[in-house]
């Protein structure tokens, strides 16, 4: 067999993602996204998101064979986010993967979301080196990553206790008065900003707490103490410096998360080190981590920004390294599972 | 003709393959498990089940029908999305028929039909025999208008019954996928343009815009 020809499905948040790839290369990544209708709403809401999945399903995949010059009859494997993510989401996404499959009788895989993240990569820089530590940053998931062997083994070595990452930017941007989605806002108004006009907190990173959350984070802090500090600033009459708030909030995020990570490679004597997530396209946290790995002496990998987010690619970069490793599909009966556990990285295994 | 039918508008997830062989319509294969959360779980599986039974491959499916509800959000999405994903990668037709319609439709006399809307609201309609007076609605029980109807029957009517003002049928029926199909005849025979599926929601998502 030539390398797998692949069609993943992505519908765990608000993008209806569809991406096809051959091995490693990508041929299709089209992503119909509700953010301007969630945008209305100042968040993400799942009944929203869900509709939309649902209206972009069949348009979307149809988009995504097209562009390839593929049909699904010629696809060795159609992969979909089974979790973990928004319920009601993931089960439009699901629900599609399987009836494409029962229709055409190509294999189906049930995937998990963060092990997608990680594979992404691979279409752009090749095959991981197993081992390899991901940094996972986005809306939904701020998670560092052991991962042995992306076909089946992978852990997970700490997370947020509390907000993700990507929520505390969208918080902080609401403070600031950015819209939503506040990353790429925060992001641009930084670049004008002193990084250095405010210490603000640097959560889990005490002496008492690198013992208990070594590799696990807090942003929940940090977004209160920015909310205080706007909240005196202007009780003083003073203005807000939006681009300085922006460069010392989003700094803070991104050394705790570039030095934890670094810390977990270096402690697990793993070389290389993955950045995937919405969050990851944060240019302060790439930077960052490109310095701290390069003094540290480790491989930094990370996609193009486009590939960080959601999107079908993923998924089907994931399902295409399953068929390559010959992984077994998934029964029909799979769930979508909101809280599936980072440990499976698809559902073969999992179901009688 | 084969038709696949799917409907999961109520606690019933359902799939079953109908044939149309003139102006007779066969009951080919039918599976129908009540469980109001395993719509995503089971669907599929009944489908494969229904073709195996019915000795059929997909290839062997001419069109699909859908119940579009109204019913819960997140069950029905299942059963829209599972139909119109088997027909667009069969590259056959898709129609959705209102799933009330597969209750009300084999109604004698004057019925209301009221399926679980959850919330203790239920989604209903008037039947004067089989034909639908009006577009489905929701709400409570107990705050109907003045319907006239003999009887209420459906999952709705069931569990609510005490609270309707209309004698109910206690036991729960569930839109029967043979009338579904029934509804949907004429578009099958004339191969009619597969449809957009659109769920009837009935209600607004529960969020609220942020002012501008
Ligand atoms: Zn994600």
């Amino acid at each position: 067999m030539s390398e797998p020809l692949v069609m993943g499905i992505e519908t765990s948040c608000d993008e209806t993602g569809v991406g096809i790839v051959r091995g490693t290369d990508l041929l299709a990544d089209e992503v119909a996204s509700s953010v301007e209708e969630q945008a209305r709403y100042g968040g993400v809401v799942p009944e929203v998101a869900s509709r939309a999945h649902l209206e972009a399903m069949v348009p979307t995949v149809q988009r995504a064979l097209d562009e390839a010059g593929v049909t699904l009859h010629d696809l060795d494997g159609i992969a979909v986010t089974a979790g973990p993510g928004l319920a009601g989401a993931l089960m439009v996404g699901v629900g599609a993967a399987k009836a494409y499959s029962l229709a055409t009788g190509v294999p189906l895989y049930g995937v998990n979301h963060l092990s997608a993240h990680i594979a992404v990569d691979t279409l752009e820089n090749g095959p991981i080196p197993e081992p390899s530590i991901g940094l996972l940053v986005s809306g939904g998931h701020s998670t560092i990553m052991m991962v042995e062997d992306l076909a089946g083994e992978v852990s997970q070595l700490g997370a947020s206790i509390d907000d993700a990452a990507g929520e505390a930017f969208d918080k902080v941007a609401r403070l600031l008065g950015l819209p939503f989605p506040g990353g790429p806002y925060i992001d641009k108004a930084a670049r004008e900003g002193d990084r250095a006009f405010v210490e603000f907190p640097r959560g889990l990173t005490a002496a008492k707490d690198m013992e208990r959350h070594r590799y696990d984070f807090s942003f929940s802090g940090l977004k209160t103490a920015v909310a205080r500090w706007i909240e005196a600033q202007r009780a003083e009459g003073k203005d807000i410096p939006v681009n300085d708030v922006a460069a010392a909030f989003q700094e803070a995020v991104c050394d705790v998360l570039s030095r934890k990570a670094i810390l977990a490679a270096k402690e697990q004597g793993v070389e290389t080190l993955l950045l995937g997530g919405g969050v990851a396209a944060n240019s302060r946290l790439r930077s960052m981590a490109v310095e701290r790995a390069e003094r540290a002496g480790l491989t930094l990998r990370f996609p193009k920004p486009k590939l960080c987010t959601d999107n079908g690619a993923m998924v089907a970069a994931l399902g295409s390294h399953l068929v390559a490793a010959k992984a077994e599909p998934s029964a029909m009966n799979f769930p979508a599972d909101s809280s599936m556990d980072v440990t499976v990285v698809s559902l073969a295994d999992k179901l009688d | 003709m084969n038709v696949l039918v799917v409907d999961t508008s109520t606690s019933a997830v359902q799939a079953a393959i109908v044939q149309i062989d003139g102006d007779e319509l066969y009951l080919e294969s039918f599976r129908r498990e009540i469980d109001g959360r395993g719509h995503v779980e089971r669907l599929s599986p009944f489908i494969e089940a229904c073709l195996e039974e019915s000795n059929l491959k997909p290839s062997g499916i001419d069109a699909v029908v859908a119940g579009t509800g109204p019913g819960p959000y997140t069950g029905l999405r299942v059963g829209m999305v599972t139909a119109a994903t088997f027909a667009a990668g069969r590259g056959i037709p898709v129609y959705g028929v209102c799933s009330l319609d597969g209750i009300g439709g084999s109604a004698r006399g004057r019925a209301l039909v009221a399926t679980d809307a959850r919330r203790k609201e239920i989604y209903w309609a008037v039947y004067h025999n089989g034909a639908r007076q009006g577009d489905p609605q929701v709400g409570k029980p107990a705050e109907l208008p003045d319907l006239e109807a003999d009887y209420a029957l459906g999952e709705g009517a069931a569990k609510y019954a005490e609270r309707l003002r209309i004698p109910a049928e206690e036991r729960p029926v569930y839109p029967d996928p043979v009338k579904l199909v029934e509804l949907a005849v004429p578009r099958v025979r004339d191969g009619a343009p597969t449809e957009r599926l659109t769920p009837l929601y009935l209600r607004r998502p529960d969020a609220k815009p942020v002012s501008p």
